[in-house]
């Protein structure tokens, strides 16, 4: 039998598709509508101390290769925010539940901790990755020390395990290393792309924040790549992140080190399914090179052996 | 794919005091009840219902910056469309019942095309504040059955067009309701239409980003309003707890209608 379950941080992934934070996560039954359609674990929209309304439409691009976006953290605020986590938690009783959360410093971030895993999230995550919100996200990244500041402040108010969600850098595995030894039980990457569009007749930049991030199959090579550099430089479980369409995508991710991946995108393009056909695809692939489970997997491609 | 294509201002169309039409170049096919994107560079991007006669047209109130922006714009200035996104009307039957109000005539008018093409025979209740406010009211007299309420009592009957609409339903052999207009509206004229078994679709809307099913911030009951409809049948209504009670804010809480 194939086995697509994977177990890190003490909850069992199965299959290892984990929503990404910001696609259909606003609503305790958006999420768990994705639940139904495969997903074996979900990340929340990221939570803020306040209400926010996020940046002016245009909010998001389409583009051949994936999508832009600049919402810029719209959230209802976690006091508001808790009745979805509880909502969802009463009904997803067996899927782990991770509560994304951002901040502009470690004491705001860590009252977001606590207030996440008081109300049902299993997991949390830190948002230091967004690429279009001043102050907040991969602000946060972009300084070692608060980030250091950041995690060990969440590790000492809560005891449920912590990700730090890092941007695609050039510098990501160093930026990993900070984040493992300020107490991080796992790393997320990568975040989207920081990028923008631009339209020719109207000599304007089309997203209303004009930089946003980039997501879907185009970033999948740099998700990849920083997955191999930080599977290398630490010892903490990864979850990739980035691109991941079909299950052979998926697959590379595992084999690059990743535990799990998270999907996001490829519900715009594959539909409230994806997780499932993604899940089938990697069955079928698996069964093909006679591969059971995926211990077989995950970060093989540091081998390097001819098969 | 659907990036956003550039389009010129061709002619303007004041329909009422507060709404008016704008007409371009787009040429992409769409469905009766399908929406667009429609982005004013520098400015904002807003759902918006589309229509086709000579050109193809949005009908815009005048309610917020994106659309007193559309209302201050001239023939020869651009705007971006990307769509057409979302279900739209599914119109198979032999007589039609449309009941709107406000600026919901937008969502509508397709749908009478589409009726006109095919031979459906359609009785139109319009209602509107005022006899002024009424949104196509021509249009909707040259090709359809109109009945006329106004709350001021200026045109046809003083009072609600849901009175109207009751009406008609009692007294003709309706197959399907199309609805499009005020939540509250459409909310009574689900009921008329469930407490007498009748197919009902009604075109909702809610604060919008996206428009393409990933953001959750047109959310209703779990559904999206920009993909799984904007139009969604009587059975699904039936199953939505917010429909005509609760709404979304631009920061994703639920508050009151």
């Amino acid at each position: 039998m194939t086995s697509l379950g994977s177990k890190s941080f003490g909850f069992e992934f199965d299959p290892p598709l984990i929503l990404a934070s910001g696609i259909l996560d606003q609503t305790a039954e958006s999420m768990e509508r994705l639940i139904r359609g495969g997903m074996g674990g979900v990340v929340t929209k990221s939570i803020g101390m306040k209400a926010r309304g996020g940046h002016s439409n245009p909010t998001v691009v389409e583009l051949d290769t994936g999508l832009l976006n600049a919402m810029g953290l719209p959230n209802p605020g976690i006091d508001s925010y808790i009745e979805e986590l509880v909502a969802l938690k009463s009904k997803a009783k067996n899927t782990p539940l991770i509560g994304s959360i951002f901040a502009s410093d470690p004491h705001d971030f860590a009252f977001l901790a606590e207030k996440m895993v008081l109300n049902g999230a299993d997991i949390v995550e830190l948002n230091l990755s967004c690429p279009h919100a001043e102050g907040y996200g991969a602000s946060i990244a972009s300084e070692p020390d608060l980030m250091a500041e950041v995690i060990e402040e969440v590790k000492s108010t809560i005891d449920e395990p912590i990700l730090a969600k890092l941007p695609p850098s050039s510098l990501i595995a160093e930026k990993a290393k900070v984040a493992e030894k300020s107490g991080a039980d796992g790393i997320v990457c990568i975040n989207t792309v920081k990028a923008m569009a631009i339209n020719f007749e109207t000599r304007t930049p089309i997203l209303g924040n004009k930089v946003g991030g980039y997501s879907g199959p185009g970033i999948k090579p740099i998700g990849l790549r920083c997955v191999f550099e930080v599977y290398s430089a630490t010892e903490i479980p990864i979850i990739g992140c980035g691109g991941i369409t079909t299950g052979r995508d998926a697959l590379e991710y595992l084999s690059a080190g990743a535990s799990a991946v998270q999907v996001g995108t490829a519900i715009r393009s594959r539909g409230k399914e994806a997780p499932q056909k993604i899940a089938d695809e990697m069955k079928e692939l698996m069964e093909r090179e006679r591969i059971s489970d995926l211990s077989e997997v995950i970060g093989k491609a540091h081998e390097c052996a001819v098969k | 794919m659907s990036s956003v294509d550039i389009v010129e201002i061709e002619k303007i169309q004041e329909e009422t005091p507060t709404i008016r039409s704008l007409f371009f170049e787009w040429g992409k096919k769409f469905k009766a009840g399908q929406f667009v994107m429609i982005w004013i560079p520098g400015v904002d991007e807003v759902p918006m219902a589309i229509s086709k006669e000579d050109f193809d047209f949005i009908t815009v109130k005048k309610r917020g910056d994106a659309t007193e922006t559309l209302h201050e714009m001239e023939p020869g200035q651009k705007i971006g469309v990307r769509g057409p996104y979302g279900n739209g009307y599914d119109i198979k039957r032999e007589k039609i019942l449309i009941v709107t109000g406000g600026c919901g005539g937008a969502s509508l008018m397709e749908a009478v095309h589409f009726a006109e093409d095919k031979d459906i025979e359609v009785v139109t209740c319009l209602g509107a504040k005022t006899e002024e406010e009424l949104l196509f009211r021509d249009r909707f007299s040259d090709m359809t059955e109109l009945r006329v309420a106004t709350d001021d009592g200026s045109a046809g009957h003083h009072g609600f067009v849901t009175d109207l609409a009751k009406k008609v339903i009692c007294e003709e052999d309706i197959d399907l309701v199309l609805t499009c207009g005020p939540e509250i509206m459409m909310k009574k004229v689900f009921e008329i239409c469930v407490a007498r078994d009748i197919q009902i679709q009604a075109s909702l809307e809610r604060y919008m980003k996206c428009g393409i099913g990933i953001c959750d911030s047109c959310t209703i009951d779990g559904k999206q309003v920009c993909l799984d409809g904007p139009v969604f049948t009587g059975d699904e209504l039936k199953e939505m707890d917010e429909f005509g009670k609760f709404e979304r804010t631009k920061e994703g809480r639920l508050v009151e209608l």
